[in-house]
């Protein structure tokens, strides 16, 4: 498995950076094996080969969304001056901490067994407790990182238990052997095996921070670096949702009948929850992570369709979502770095300042309130169409209307950055390879709004 | 090995685990020590060990205790990480009730 392989000698190479001193390379040095493993990565297209005696199966969906998740983390890492300012001497062991999270994303969204699902969730998890806690004399940060790490491991203990109810049920967590079981006993009622599901199902909504279980998001999500925030929201959650609906789509699907229903109540919840609550934040970061908490509610549609539908919806809601969202993140961080606010009204005359940054600004709002020619209405269009198709109508109307209240929200920092004044008239400048990242994540926005199919069937 | 099984049967396992674990779910929700906040992390972790033993001698299969072995280590890493984001705390504001912690607000 050269993609992991790659990603850890990456890690490790990065945290010989201090004693080596070659500190100043680690970012290149991470990018070069972030591109390395991606490469690898696309070579395993259309092989589907298992790797660590059936731990692993390398299909398309697992190349498909492990490439996502490696360029936006290759993403995050450009921007790599602005993670910490005063903290910088540790930006060799951030960098690595980041580099080997990512190998757990790959782990999570490419597992045959529950073993290495457990494995890839804990190694995400406890690289984002490190990284919510990265800024060590701020008290936000602090709590951001106590309440993820005790809301983490709480979870961790219900998916276990599941894991384990599953295990007491079929005698074994290799994937393949639980469907065949699952399949054989779909018309009686085993309690065990239920108990399993609803289990695993309670520790992956907390992962990918559904309601009831959204609590810790927001705080979380303001307390931490913004620009681990991004991180977070994106490869974090694209993981999750990775690996939640292997789980169910290739495991539970003949019993779809018993937790469909879940799903659904937990769908609706999360969207009204998510868009409501965003609607009266003023601080961004906090609005940002109510609207992701909401993006989850829209992504849990996809797991309730029969077919393979659902996972190409979910992996272009997945790369839209990432996209816009990395972008947004990024926006937030600099507008927060020159202006010292967190709130909308930072973005205030954004356009006589940056006039590239507030164009970017407003296209990923736009794509992530789902407007037509951005990647945001496909993904949004294929996820509710999965999920008519399945006969879920209803459902769909709930998530129109919910996606109608996300766009009062999304243009706020349009509005204030096009049609407010602004307090200073300072020039916000920024590197040229930034604002060329930038562009290039707003030019894929539009070319996906565009032209979907240039993301392939999986 | 299943002799065992004959003299405590496994009902009782699950049984002695399920409250295990939900002490553990109440400590969690009910405390405010950090520190205790995550021996009761801990209990439903190991509570969750206790079952997996318990069912994989039920099957007749090593793998359940193999996970046993995977679940302490990750605990262990988790642990290391934990008690340092607790110092980390502890250093800043000289405790580590989690109700003084309420800084982050919408």
């Amino acid at each position: 498995m050269n993609v992991v392989i790659a990603l850890t000698i990456t890690g490790i190479l990065n945290l010989f950076g201090s004693i080596f001193s070659y500190r100043k390379i680690t970012p290149l040095l991470s990018i070069i094996g972030l591109t390395t493993a991606i490469v690898f990565n696309s070579m395993y297209w259309n092989t589907n080969q298992s790797f660590f005696n059936h731990m692993m199966v390398v299909d398309n969906y697992a190349v498909a969304f492990g490439t996502v998740c490696m360029v936006l983390a290759a993403c995050l890492i450009i921007f790599y001056n602005r993670f910490m300012g005063d903290n910088d001497h540790h930006l060799p062991e951030v960098l690595s901490v980041i580099v080997l999270s990512v190998d757990g994303a790959i782990v999570m969204v490419s597992y045959t067994n529950l073993l290495m699902l457990f494995l890839g969730v804990e190694i995400l998890s406890i690289s984002f407790y490190i990284l919510a806690g990265l800024k060590k004399k701020d008290l936000g940060s602090n709590e951001a990182a106590i309440k993820y790490f005790l809301m983490g491991a709480f979870s961790t203990g219900f998916l276990l238990l599941g894991i384990t109810l599953i295990y007491g049920a079929t005698a074994s967590f290799d994937l393949s052997v639980i469907s065949e079981y699952v399949k054989l006993n779909s018309t009686s009622t085993n309690y065990l095996l239920l108990s399993g599901v609803l289990l695993i199902l309670v520790g992956l909504l907390f992962k990918v921070a559904a309601a009831p279980f959204h609590f810790w998001t927001p705080d979380v999500y303001q307390g931490a670096p913004t620009i681990i925030t991004a991180f977070f929201a994106t490869v974090g959650k694209i993981a999750s949702f990775g690996a939640f609906y292997r789980l169910f789509q290739m495991c539970f699907s003949p019993i779809v009948n018993e937790w469909s229903g879940v799903i659904m109540v937990v769908a609706i919840i999360t969207m009204f929850i998510g868009n409501i609550t965003a609607l009266q934040q003023k601080n961004l970061k906090r609005m940002f992570a109510y609207s992701s908490i909401a993006h989850a509610g829209y992504m849990l549609l996809a797991l309730l369709s029969h077919d393979y539908l659902g996972g190409n919806a979910i992996l272009f809601y997945s790369i839209a979502y990432g996209i816009s969202s990395m972008s947004a993140f990024i926006i937030i961080h600099i507008i927060q770095t020159q202006t010292g606010t967190d709130e909308a009204m930072g973005f205030a005359g954004l356009v006589h300042k940056n006039k590239t940054l507030a164009m970017i600004t407003a296209i990923s709002m736009l794509s992530l309130s789902g407007i037509p020619l951005t990647a945001g209405f496909f993904g949004k269009f294929y996820l509710f169409s999965s999920a008519i198709e399945s006969g879920y109508v209803l459902l769909v109307c709930l998530a129109v209307i919910n996606s109608f209240i996300g766009i009062y929200y999304y243009f706020k920092p349009v509005i204030e950055s096009y049609f407010k004044d602004s307090i200073t008239d300072d020039v916000i400048k920024l590197k040229s390879v930034e604002t060329i990242l930038l562009i290039f994540l707003s030019i894929a926005t539009i070319l996906l709004g565009i032209f979907p199919g240039l993301v392939p069937a999986i | 090995m299943n002799t065992i099984l004959s003299i405590v049967p496994i009902q009782y396992y699950i049984i002695l685990s399920a409250i295990l674990f939900s002490i553990g779910v109440m400590g969690v929700l009910t405390r405010s020590n950090a520190i205790i906040i995550f021996m009761s992390v801990e209990i439903m972790l190991n509570s969750v060990n206790l079952l997996l033993a318990a069912f994989s001698t039920y099957h007749n299969d090593a793998a359940g205790q193999i996970f046993v072995f995977f679940i302490m280590a990750v605990a262990a890493a988790e642990v290391a990480v934990g008690l340092a984001i607790i110092v980390m705390i502890y250093r800043n504001i000289n405790t580590i009730d989690i109700y003084n912690l309420n800084k982050l607000k919408g």
